[in-house]
């Protein structure tokens, strides 16, 4: 990409002219819109329309028998005055926060090993792809591979009293928050390393020898150069993580034995009684908290500019 | 990649490299252990001992069983994905050459993709429940549980192609424009091949998200499931090691795509070397 500067000033010229060639062709806005035109269709009818139904339904009223069309605050005002709303958040706001912590670092140490310290192309594609092959097996059968192996008679108290280390089975180890903690970072960590390694591999290795050549020793050179130009993926895997945790469904609900309940299982719950105005009071809630997060995350770097150049 | 600063390598490699090391064996550890149980005895359970070693389990889950039926599911869930991955290839393609432009509400339309990409899955399921039962109609495969997967995998197939597409360079298209290709022809003997590699990864991503997806499907599906439903509905009504056969055969299955996968792409790595040697 050396050559990255020259052609935009040709190109304006190479289109200028082209466009005098052919006074005919369909203007560049028109194009665009055709190209993008169906994917736009989808997501309005798909999601921003049925989004904007339960917005509407979650001020419905509700009996045991159907919905009927209100405007009532009362969803929200029971949904925010329940104690276990507010605990549930807390504690999946928690969980959000130690596994996004722990992704992060062994996300961004394994994308750094591959990119900067894996020199041959063919064994940096063989290693992702065995970070990547467990992502193809099925989420659930993921969730619960861990219960053999963290179970009382589980592999991994085998190993542990095999190697002497305990006499007697540990059993915080399933169906606890440190169960659920393992599972989520199993199943996530791949969706930080996936950004930060794109980012990282946009890093021109000059810079780096530039900065060591300045004096800056390999942690001024971290701090100073390789995380501020990988911020985009940084920011673009913590997005995903923080969502993918703060929407679970079914890791809390099978790995905490019961302890602790997820938002979204707590809604699904509501669905399945055909509460649905509740459940889309409950719905509205957690899209708004979501979006806040995101769009906080996203002030720190500005995400289009990066991606759309 | 060319060597750096000095071939010795220094202190971080190793513990980097230790660091990943460790890595790969937490992702696999369980993955072993469910590899292994899977061809746990007739009489074995979900945990340890191995009672005795058979195929009792694989065989189970070519059959038709009482709680689930997982050979249609399976094969409904690979129809869904095969129409799922195409639709997302042509249109987040398209959109990707789109965007390479500004247009206007092509930041609205960005930001739309970044919202149902975030969304909660479960509650995009329940959206379209609802639009369907306001509008009387009966949720099924290939509307509303494809719907519902496209919210998921458009954005993805978007996003990816927005890396793709970054590393395009224009004025290739413009050199076959002025050699006097029509637009047609500038998009297949020129866009489309030099993005095919990405292409690929955009539909083989868009394949496994569909056929993985759970938490979108389940309230858009109707009444007939999907195989991560099937499995969903296995566990919580009875658990025995046919779970752990599914996920040996999985990760079988996904092992040969991938390594097939690879060779397409050396393939097309060495015929485009070719070609640039013929050219040069």
């Amino acid at each position: 990409m050396s050559t990255s500067t020259l052609p935009v000033s040709l190109r304006s010229g190479t289109v200028a002219a082209s466009g005098r060639r052919r006074s005919t062709r369909l203007p560049l806005w028109l194009v665009s819109w055709l190209q993008v035109g169906p994917l736009a269709l989808i997501l309005i009818v798909l999601f921003a329309l049925p989004t904007i139904l339960f917005l509407v339904v979650s001020f419905y009223d509700y009996d045991r028998v159907g919905i009927y069309p209100a405007f009532l605050l009362d969803n929200y005002r029971e949904l925010l005055t329940t104690p276990a709303t507010w605990r549930v958040y807390v504690s999946s706001l928690r969980f959000a926060f130690i596994v996004w912590a722990i992704t992060l670092f062994l996300g961004f140490n394994i994308a750094y090993f591959l990119i900067f310290h894996i020199r041959s192309g063919i064994t940096r594609t063989v290693l992702f792809l065995l970070c990547a092959i467990p992502f193809w097996t099925s989420g659930i059968i993921r969730t619960i591979a861990w219960i053999p192996f963290l179970g009382r008679n589980g592999a991994f108290n085998q190993i542990l009293m095999g190697l002497g280390l305990t006499s007697h089975p540990l059993t915080f180890l399933l169906f606890s928050d440190f169960a659920v903690i393992v599972t989520y970072v199993h199943l996530f960590t791949l969706l930080m390393v996936g950004p930060i390694a794109n980012s990282l591999s946009k890093i021109d290795p000059a810079l780096l020898e530039a900065a060591v050549d300045a004096g800056a020793s390999r942690w001024r050179t971290m701090v100073d150069v390789v995380i501020p130009l990988s911020k985009t993926g940084i920011v673009l895997g913590s997005i995903l993580v923080f969502t993918q945790v703060m929407g679970d469904y079914f890791v809390v609900r099978q790995m905490s034995g019961g302890q602790s309940a997820s938002i979204v299982s707590m809604l699904s719950t509501q669905i399945q009684a055909m509460e649905y105005p509740p459940a889309a009071a409950n719905a509205v809630v957690l899209v708004i908290f979501v979006a806040i997060l995101v769009a906080g995350m996203m002030r720190i770097v500005d995400v289009r500019k990066e991606l759309v150049k | 990649m060319t060597a750096r600063i000095s071939d010795k390598r220094p202190w971080t490699f190793y513990a980097l490299a230790t660091l990943f090391g460790a890595f790969l064996l937490f992702l696999y550890g369980p993955m072993f252990v469910i590899y292994l149980l899977s061809f746990q005895g007739p009489n074995g359970g979900v945990t340890f001992p191995m009672v005795g070693t058979s195929f009792e389990w694989f065989r189970e889950v070519f059959q038709k069983g009482q709680m689930a039926n997982l050979p249609v599911a399976f094969e409904r869930s690979m129809s869904l994905a095969i129409v799922v991955s195409f639709l997302t290839v042509v249109f987040s393609v398209a959109a990707g050459l789109g965007f390479r432009r500004r247009f206007p509400g092509s930041g609205a339309l960005f930001y739309l993709a970044v919202a149902s990409l975030v969304m909660p899955s479960l509650l995009v399921g329940f959206g379209i429940g609802l639009g369907f039962q306001f509008l009387g109609w009966q949720p099924s495969l290939f509307t509303s549980a494809l719907g519902a997967q496209l919210t998921w995998t458009l954005p993805f197939g978007l996003f990816a192609m927005f890396a793709v597409v970054n590393r395009f360079n224009r004025s290739w298209e413009e050199a076959a424009r002025d050699l006097g290709a029509n637009a047609w022809q500038r998009l297949r003997h020129v866009t489309i091949p030099i993005l095919l590699p990405g292409i690929i990864g955009v539909a083989m991503g868009a394949f496994t998200l569909s056929y993985d997806e759970y938490a979108r499907t389940t309230l858009t599906i109707g009444p007939k499931n999907t195989l991560p439903l099937e499995i969903y509905a296995l566990i919580s009504s009875a658990t025995s090691p046919t779970l752990f056969a599914i996920g040996t055969l999985t990760t079988g299955v996904s092992f040969l795509a991938i390594v097939v996968s690879l060779l397409v792409v050396l393939r097309l790595q060495r015929r485009r070397g070719r070609a640039l040697v013929k050219v040069g």
